[in-house]
């Protein structure tokens, strides 16, 4: 390739993060490093049950016993958990009235992330729970989903509220003890989305949290559940920014989702953590635990992911397919670049006869960035009839960054159908040249060839998103066209 | 005649170290329509591809003069802006860019360097559904991703399709006749036909007379070993279908 053209790429595909603003909110965090009191604080704060804070402790001193892993394909200096906050919040009044009450600094945020979270009248066909560090901020509410029954609100909300709900599912698709990042979760979490969808409610809207790390050498652990009765249907997306920082910022998450008999749930995500600079200096670290349970006979869960931000991810969705002939799907893009790593993924667990699980899974990769797939289809004794494909593609941009796939299939059943394919490719220069010659600047040719290569999952985001991710693609990859 | 369009003066190309170019001319003017034949390898699509600004073919020596620019500092989108066009002889494919998205951005690109509008989406599809109907391609043409999954003519379609949308100054047509049936020859014949026009040409490279014998040409130049061996009318391609290259060089 001439040197021009290389340069040329470097500079296109240059990280450029229009979200790295800090907001000055007054905060109240609680004291820095992790012990018991630290965990009771937590709870008296947000003013929780017996049962959940006794949940939270069980937690921690699990999480005490367990070791990080070190298994992923990412490398970072320790974390020391005794230096961060884990508790930060926005001080405002208790209880407020309307949206117009809610702090002027955190409405300019949002405003400025463009999330239209307090213009009522842009929020016709969305209603968004907007968090910043450890709690809700503000829920923009629709009579729409009052009358259907629909709860949409913080998590922290509903264990005033529905706290029988909560109890009955809070870490029953993900243990408190599952693993490390999620015993932490279990132990600290935060604000997250809690969604219940009642038997045979077609969720009309499209609902949405949006999650932003505000805070200094802080934490985010939120949580989020989304419960889906039988026969019902929701979409949900969760989007994410933090600001630029020179220290590198934990965010141990996880989201459960139940679906019951028929039900479908479809979850997308476009995470735009911080990803630190040209150098790796900085950054978020992305270490989130994503689970669901298609609990019910034909039950449905997708996972569509758009993942260009984070220092390092590490990050794999998953669905366990437990009712006869339930449906999960993972589509997924993962960016990187400068010095991002990213090792994310996805786990098919088919007990239940006749599950259909479908992985799409692209990455990209410039910079002198890694980016990892890795898969597990597990298909149990019981699982006759189950299907699998996936497809695993990873795209190399310059000479310097690595694309690595790493699929595994364990299946205990002669009767199911699993099928893997992989490819890797580079943006080619003859492509470039044809694109140039139909006068295209190199740029945008590459934000085309790009947004092409991810056509797939880009397809299966809502529609008001995919255009949204879409300029994310080429802002991420093609600095100059922003 | 009138004033040249394109003027190629003594032009050396050198490609990973291997003069392909040695002391090239050639002049088309304007409205006019060139053809250049050749044997396989004499340089026919190195001088295209060196028209277009490919990256990796090293000008030595010469100058390309082209509306009384200098053509060799213009980058390859600025050339295409400029009115040049080449159909390519194997056009890439680019998996999942949808071709309305792709020609869109194309048309677009070109209209914005002559300082003219953006088409919006459904203007744009009115001016490309018009072109398709020359060409007889179908509208679900559009949803497929660029050249991928094309039969062979499917490809030299697609680039006369461009070739229609971007209205160009001087069209280089590299081999776009091979690997097309004689009805599609025919169709791509009738365009060169419409299209010429005195602030439009054509630099047609071919290997067949059939083409030929559907288009009034002005001039055949015939390639070897790097430049322009001897020029005229149409009846030097009579003359290689006749005693082949061999016959018409020991002629010279």
């Amino acid at each position: 390739m001439p040197q021009n053209e290389q340069e040329i790429i470097a500079k296109t595909t240059s990280k450029s993060y229009p979200f790295g603003f800090r907001s000055v909110i007054a905060t109240e965090q609680a004291e820095r490093g992790l012990n018991e009191a630290v965990i009771r604080f937590i709870a008296q704060k947000r003013d929780e049950p017996v049962w959940l804070l006794d949940w939270r402790l069980a937690a921690y001193r699990h999480w005490l016993t367990m070791n990080e892993p070190t298994w992923a394909n990412v490398a970072y200096p320790q974390i020391d958990y005794q230096a961060m906050h884990y508790y930060a919040a926005p001080k405002q009044r208790q209880a407020l009235n309307s949206l117009s009450e809610v702090d002027p600094a955190i409405r300019e945020t949002f405003e400025k992330l463009g999330i239209p979270v307090f213009e009522q009248e842009r929020l016709a066909g969305i209603a968004i729970d907007a968090v910043i560090d450890s709690v809700s901020v503000a829920t923009s509410v629709h009579e729409t989903l009052q009358n259907l029954g629909i709860v949409f609100c913080s998590l922290g909300e509903a264990v005033q509220k529905y706290p029988d709900l909560v109890r009955q599912y809070l870490g029953s698709v993900v243990p408190a003890n599952d693993n490390f990042f999620a015993a932490l979760n279990a132990a600290v979490m935060s604000d997250g989305t809690f969604v219940y969808i009642p038997t045979g409610v077609h969720c009309p809207i499209e609902l949405s949290t949006y999650f932003r790390m505000n805070a200094a050498n802080t934490g985010q652990f939120e949580r989020t559940l989304i419960i889906a009765e039988a026969d019902s249907y929701v979409s949900y997306l969760e989007g994410c920014t933090a600001p630029r920082r020179e220290e590198n910022q934990l965010h141990a998450a996880v989201v459960e989702i139940v679906a019951l008999e028929n039900a479908e749930v479809r979850y997308a995500t476009v995470q735009n953590w911080y990803p630190g600079d040209e150098q790796g200096k900085g950054g978020v670290y992305n270490f989130v635990t994503k689970r669901g349970h298609c609990l019910g006979k034909r039950s449905k869960i997708s996972w569509t992911q758009v993942e260009t931000g984070a220092a390092i991810t590490w990050k794999y969705p998953s669905v366990i397919l437990e009712g006869d002939e339930s449906e999960g799907a993972f589509y997924s893009v993962a960016v990187t670049t400068a010095r991002q790593q990213a090792d994310t993924g996805t786990k098919m667990i088919h007990l239940g006869k006749n599950t259909r699980s479908t992985v799409i899974a692209k990455s990209i990769a410039a910079g002198e960035s890694r980016n990892t797939y890795r898969g597990l289809v597990k298909v149990g004794s019981k699982g006759e009839g189950a299907k699998n494909y996936s497809q695993c593609d990873s795209l190399l941009i310059g000479g310097k960054s690595s694309a690595h796939t790493f699929p595994t299939l364990e299946s205990r059943q002669t009767k199911a159908n699993v099928q893997h394919e992989a490819t890797t490719s580079k943006i080619s220069d003859e492509q470039l040249f044809y694109l140039n010659q139909r006068g295209i600047r190199t740029e945008d040719a590459v934000g085309l060839i790009v947004n092409g290569y991810c056509r797939e999952v880009m397809s299966r985001l809502p529609m008001e998103f995919a255009v949204e991710a879409k300029k994310l693609l080429s802002l991420t990859l093609v600095g100059a066209v922003g | 005649m009138s004033a040249p369009l394109l003027s190629i003066n003594n032009l050396t190309v050198v490609k990973d170290e291997v003069p392909i170019l040695s002391g090239c001319s050639l002049t088309v003017p304007k409205g006019e329509v060139h053809v250049i034949v050749g044997q396989n390898g004499s340089g026919k699509s190195t001088l295209a591809a060196t028209l277009a600004g490919k990256p990796g073919y090293q000008i030595t020596q010469g100058s390309i003069n082209y509306l009384g620019k200098d053509l060799l500092t213009m980058t390859p989108e600025v050339r295409a802006g400029e009115g040049i066009f080449l159909a390519f002889q194997y056009p890439v494919e680019i998996p999942g860019l949808s071709m309305i998205e792709f020609l869109r951005a194309s048309t677009n690109a070109v209209r914005g360097y002559r300082g003219e509008a953006s088409l919006e989406p459904l203007p744009f599809l009115d001016y490309v559904r018009s072109k398709l109907k020359v060409l007889k391609l179908g509208e679900q043409f559009l949803e497929r991703s660029v050249n991928d999954g094309f039969s062979g003519g499917e490809k030299k379609r697609n680039e006369i399709l461009q070739l229609l949308l971007l209205e160009p100054r001087l069209a280089i047509l590299d081999e776009t006749d091979s690997g097309l049936d004689a009805d599609a020859l025919r169709t791509v014949a009738q365009v060169i036909q419409e299209l010429r026009s005195p602030e439009e040409s054509f630099l047609i490279i071919t290997h067949y007379a059939k083409l030929l014998s559907c288009l009034t040409v002005n001039r055949v130049h015939v390639m070897h070993q790097g430049k322009i061996a001897c020029s005229g009318g149409t009846e030097i391609i009579t003359d290689i279908e006749r005693h082949g290259y061999a016959g018409l060089f020991a002629s010279l």
